[in-house]
């Protein structure tokens, strides 16, 4: 495929939990295009997290392999993981995790402060990325003077600020309410379409999959169903 | 390698935003340096007054088996067969009395000296306020030790009392010898009067040798010329003789040796714990920092720098907490006419900041290692 930026080739995953073998994934095959906005679904325990965490780099599979823009990652150490994840990875947490002591400013400069730009360009990346979640006026707000929503807004933010090539997204919407959970989808949707921002999106909700080009569906690790929307 | 200094200023953040939390680390850490630097100020102060140093040409002639200037009681003639020996450059007759015999914090040691003496015997002391010309004009002139004039806030023409020995502040001293800035120096026949012991008694006698490398000879022959007299004689290098009167006091400071050490232990101890309670309750800060892509040295930096700043933040609070005390205080224990001045001088504040800084970073390396345990995804499993 042309402008393919993800495949997983045969991909298993297998750990030991309790002494008993637990195999979240089976011979996975996946691609993914740059741009694209994938929804992954099924029930608790199918391997989603696990294959989201296979893509973003946090893990690696237990055989197979997996390629990103035909570099294969799969076989990469800890620390190469680590500068791959700082390079090309943006991940937005279903809870947002963002640093209750730091503003919201701080936060989205959190992945710059390991890199080697300059005050000013960090700075300038900052307020770009606040503008872009639209959570600009909230930049010296601490966590805990914001709303879900805008907490989530502050962690996209965060997961945007490096101009990563793809962005994973667990759950995204899965504390919010209704609204809140409208506006950060419409968001994402926005960034995959004006931004060419290539999308990974866990979720339960088959209403947030909508927003998504292509629903995965997965069931005890494997892939079941591919649906375009 | 910016990202050691913008990590470093992340870890400050983290410090100034745990507020209560960190003012406590600080501040026991504080208190922990300031007992580290007190203890250690004492024990520079004890050896820098006991520790024999070549070059160092003085002897102190007592009553042989005698620790206590009431007790030792020489006759002035003494000097005249001293001075006779090969190898004597001077011998001063001192009579001294002590306002308490006894450990005190506040003890006062009059000195008696001949005023023919004087200016030999006080040559290597440097004159801050008053002259030799008032001393040697007034009998009850006395010259005072800049720590004993600091602690009671004496100054040139002030009368003061001390042992029922009335004096008039003629001068004060400054001087690199411990034992010469906690003293009153008077004219001998004015203490020997004063004190109701007689003119032809002195307490000891100091006597300087004309080459540092006979010291011990010189003593022997002193002791052997009187070990038949009515008085025996012992003969010591002056701070060998103190640090035999001072022995009480050796033992006092050997003991705060292990209040230096607990303290450091203490300090330790509790950046350690500080640390590794932050580390653990920020697992999901941690977990998600690694996500972002920061790596084990990252971590280990942002952690460190924590310890770091804790040692450095408390130490200097207490380093100079412990200085100001110490050179305001103006403080000296005696014994027997004794005193250990306790000062801190620029090369134990170094040593003490260095080692504030090092108890903070070693605290760092535990947590570090801590907080870069396992893969990432465990750790975001666990949060």
């Amino acid at each position: 495929m042309s402008n393919e930026i993800v495949r997983c080739v045969g991909i298993d995953k297998v750990y030991k939990k309790g002494g008993t073998e637990i195999t979240p994934l089976q011979k996975l095959q996946l691609s993914i295009r740059e741009g694209e906005f994938v929804a992954i679904m099924g029930p608790s325990g199918s391997g989603k997290t696990t294959l989201l965490n296979l893509l973003a780099g946090i893990d690696t599979p237990s055989s197979g392999q997996i390629f990103f823009r035909n570099e294969e990652i799969s076989r990469l150490k800890r620390k190469q993981l680590s500068k791959f994840r700082a390079q090309h990875i943006g991940y937005i947490f279903q809870l947002y995790y963002l640093i209750p002591v730091l503003t919201a400013y701080e936060n989205v400069e959190l992945p710059l402060l390991i890199g080697s730009y300059s005050a000013s360009e960090r700075h300038k990346r900052v307020e770009v990325s606040l503008k872009m979640a639209d959570i600009h006026d909230r930049a010296s707000h601490y966590p805990r003077q914001l709303s879900g929503g805008q907490e989530q807004r502050v962690a996209i933010a965060r997961a945007l600020v490096t101009d990563p090539t793809l962005l994973v997204a667990d759950e995204p919407t899965g504390d919010l309410d209704e609204d809140s959970a409208q506006h950060i989808l419409q968001f994402l949707r926005r960034l995959a379409n004006e931004h060419r921002k290539t999308i990974v999106m866990v979720t339960h909700d088959r209403e947030a999959a909508k927003y998504a080009d292509r629903t995965l569906h997965l069931r005890k690790g494997v892939l079941i169903n591919e649906v375009v929307n | 390698m910016k990202w050691l200094i913008n990590l470093f200023v992340l870890s400050c953040k983290q410090v100034r935003r745990n507020r209560i939390k960190s003012s406590l680390t600080i501040l026991g850490t504080a208190a922990g340096m300031f007992l580290f630097l007190t203890v250690s100020s004492m024990q520079m102060s004890l050896k820098k007054t006991t520790e024999v140093q070549a070059g160092d040409d003085t002897l102190v002639v007592y009553r042989d088996k005698r620790f206590c200037p009431f007790t030792s009681r020489l006759p002035i003639d003494y000097r005249r067969k001293i001075s006779a020996l090969a190898g004597v450059k001077s011998v001063t007759p001192v009579k001294v009395i002590v306002s308490n015999c006894g450990t005190s914090l506040d003890t006062v040691c009059f000195r008696g000296i001949p005023k023919e003496s004087v200016r030999s015997f006080l040559a290597e002391v440097k004159l801050l306020q008053g002259s030799f010309g008032n001393w040697e004009h007034s009998s009850d002139g006395a010259f005072l030790g800049e720590s004993l004039a600091k602690r009671r806030g004496l100054k040139l023409g002030d009368k003061f009392d001390a042992a029922g020995i009335t004096v008039r502040v003629a001068g004060i001293v400054s001087s690199t010898n411990e034992q010469q800035k906690n003293v009153a120096y008077v004219h001998l026949d004015f203490l020997q009067q004063a004190s109701g012991h007689g003119l032809g008694v002195v307490t000891q006698f100091n006597v300087k040798v004309n080459d540092y490398r006979n010291l011990e000879k010189v003593a022997k022959e002193i002791d052997l010329l009187f070990a038949r007299d009515r008085e025996p004689t012992h003969t010591r290098p002056e701070k060998a003789f103190v640090a035999q009167i001072a022995k009480n006091m050796v033992e006092l400071v050997g003991f705060t040796h292990i209040l230096g050490v607990g303290a450091v232990f203490a300090v330790l101890t509790l950046i350690t714990n500080t640390i590794i309670l932050a580390v653990r309750s920020r697992m999901k800060d941690i977990a998600v920092l690694r996500a972002i892509g920061y790596r084990g040295e990252h971590l280990l930096w942002i952690t460190l720098g924590e310890g770091l700043i804790y040692g450095f933040c408390g130490g200097l609070i207490g380093i100079v907490l412990a200085y100001t005390m110490i050179y305001y205080g103006h403080f000296s224990i005696s014994n027997e006419g004794v005193s250990l001045v306790i000062s801190a001088n620029k090369s134990l504040l170094v040593q003490a900041i260095t080692l504030a800084l090092s108890l903070g970073f070693i605290a760092g390396l535990y947590p570090a290692i801590l907080a870069n345990r396992g893969s990432v995804a465990d750790s975001l499993r666990r949060v």
